[in-house]
């Protein structure tokens, strides 16, 4: 059944504001992917004015999470929306706050990057949190997607790559460790590193956070806090497999 | 209300709250499957001369729950509503085949006593209307129509109503007052007090609060949560906000069929078809 619709109500106006929650979303959404793209690239160049910019301009993404929350709450007290459109409101202010979230994570990375760019720099420039960086960026990428489409297998598989993420994250953990055992100077440098990819991975648990709430949006169903099979179980109406 | 009933609210106040309030929300979904059925429509249909009103209409309405009727103009809620107490019987074209079963008997087998059968099914309309006589004799009317003639029973009874319906404390001074000096809220509320005097099982309200004041709606709402541990209700509302505050089970109707019906959350968080959300919603189909 289709009923993920925002548009189609006897009270255009209704529509029109709806509509316009949902650009400045995608808008913010586009600003927290750009956020996290340029702190990654920061911290893998060493770039110091990129890393300044990504923390200066998280005010902006917290300017979209409160200007939305004030849009939404205006649609609840003015339209009482029901059923699909309820829950999209619902959806978006959950939505927006993991946005933000993931704002400041990527701010954290970039503060990391800034760090960072002031100690001897490994040869490898950083390549696997780089690497993790981009995983999780695509993670937001699709989870914004999913939203916009409001497509309910793209969010399903979105959050799946989140466990991809997690061994990532653990990998890079392990290969630190080492390297602050074997060598104590390289203590200071690890313990950044931990600190961004420790940021990245929570983006990655923000992205998913997101696709849950795709699924209830479209489903109707409240799949936060099971395992991704149920998810996908609860999602799609079928077992995976 | 006696000492026995506010003690049973205070329990209920202190105790199980949240479960009551909250009742029928979330992972504790209410399932008609699973209540005391007062009322089963069984393949209703209805006619007004060659207009076919109400179509293979099938449903259960729950003891002492709130089951709002809601759908546009002239989808057949309001026609439904009036066959629980026989009301179409006073419309001549109007045909009837399919069955009401009240507590197990079929309201409209041959040989059913129409006045019994409003006594036990009680109704209140869209406007308010009492009759012209004082505010006291609104009350004792049903029961001096039953043959009450005590007139300290009389008195009991229309401080009973007059408090369960919340209008006590604003008329026991004028109880000899005529009704309709009293405000349109006040005036629904007596119609209320009314129907309920004569103590029957069902109440029906047609729109009960569609000519009211917020505050009055408000006060009408405040009284069908407290009447339902009591009352089954079934309310036919234009108000779809109103059908979500005060329901425990919604049906939504068009041209005389039963589109939906489940508890109320889920109508109005996650409608299992089309036609409901387009109607909630808003939106055209």
């Amino acid at each position: 059944m289709e009923k993920t619709r925002l548009g189609g109500h006897y009270l255009e106006k209704y529509d029109e504001e709806l509509e316009a929650i949902r650009n400045r979303v995608l808008s913010m959404g586009g600003l927290v992917e750009e956020q996290i793209s340029h702190a990654i690239t920061a911290l893998g160049s060493g770039d110091v004015g990129l890393a300044e910019e990504v923390v200066q301009n998280d005010m902006k993404v917290n300017g979209f999470e409160v200007g939305i929350d004030e849009q939404c709450s205006q649609v609840l007290a003015r339209h009482q929306p029901a059923a699909s459109d309820l829950r999209f409101v619902i959806a978006v202010i959950k939505t927006i706050t993991d946005l933000e979230r993931i704002g400041d994570q990527a701010e954290r990375v970039a503060r990391m990057a800034l760090q960072l760019a002031r100690k001897d720099r490994p040869k490898n420039q950083y390549a696997d949190v780089v690497s993790l960086g981009e995983r999780v960026l695509a993670m937001v990428h699709g989870a914004l997607d999913a939203f916009a489409r409001m497509d309910v297998e793209a969010a399903v598989q979105v959050a799946r790559s989140d466990v991809a993420v997690d061994n990532d994250y653990e990998s890079i953990m392990r290969q630190s460790i080492t390297f602050m055992m074997e060598d104590p100077r390289t203590i200071s440098r690890a313990m950044d590193v931990i600190w961004a990819i420790r940021a990245l991975e929570r983006i990655g648990d923000h992205a998913r956070n997101m696709c849950e709430y795709v699924v209830y949006l479209v489903k109707g169903k409240d799949v936060r806090h099971i395992s991704l099979d149920q998810l996908e179980e609860a999602a799609l109406g079928k077992k995976p497999g | 209300m006696d000492g026995t009933d506010t003690m049973s609210q205070q329990t209920t106040l202190t105790h199980g709250m949240g479960d009551k309030l909250f009742e029928g929300m979330n992972r504790t979904k209410l399932d008609i499957a699973r209540e005391d059925i007062c009322v089963e429509v069984k393949d209703l249909n209805l006619y007004y001369g060659q207009d076919h009103a109400l179509k293979n209409v099938t449903m259960q309405i729950a003891r002492h729950r709130v089951t709002a009727f809601i759908g546009p103009s002239g989808c057949g809620k309001s026609t439904l509503l009036r066959c629980f107490n026989r009301m179409n019987d006073l419309i001549d074209i109007c045909r009837i085949n399919g069955e009401i079963m009240l507590d197990g008997s079929n309201i409209y087998d041959r040989g059913v006593d129409v006045a019994e059968l409003r006594r036990r099914v009680g109704m209140v309309f869209q406007k308010p209307n009492p009759f012209p006589k004082s505010i006291y004799e609104n009350i004792a009317y049903g029961l001096r129509l039953q043959g009450v003639k005590d007139r300290k029973v009389l008195d009991e009874v229309v401080e009973r109503a007059l408090k369960r319906a919340a209008l006590w404390d604003e008329v026991k001074d004028r109880l000899n007052e005529n009704a309709f000096g009293l405000s349109g809220g006040q005036q629904q509320r007596l119609v209320i007090a009314r129907a309920i005097a004569i103590e029957p099982e069902v109440l029906l309200l047609d729109e009960p609060a569609s000519a009211l004041d917020p505050i009055s709606t408000a006060k009408i709402e405040e009284l069908i949560y407290e009447l339902k541990d009591q009352y089954t209700i079934a309310i036919v509302t234009h108000n779809m906000q109103q059908a979500a505050r005060v329901s425990d089970y919604t049906a939504y109707m068009y041209m005389g069929e039963l589109i939906e019906f489940d508890d109320t959350l889920s109508i109005f968080t996650n409608p299992a078809r089309k036609a409901t959300e387009d109607y909630i919603t808003g939106r055209y189909g």
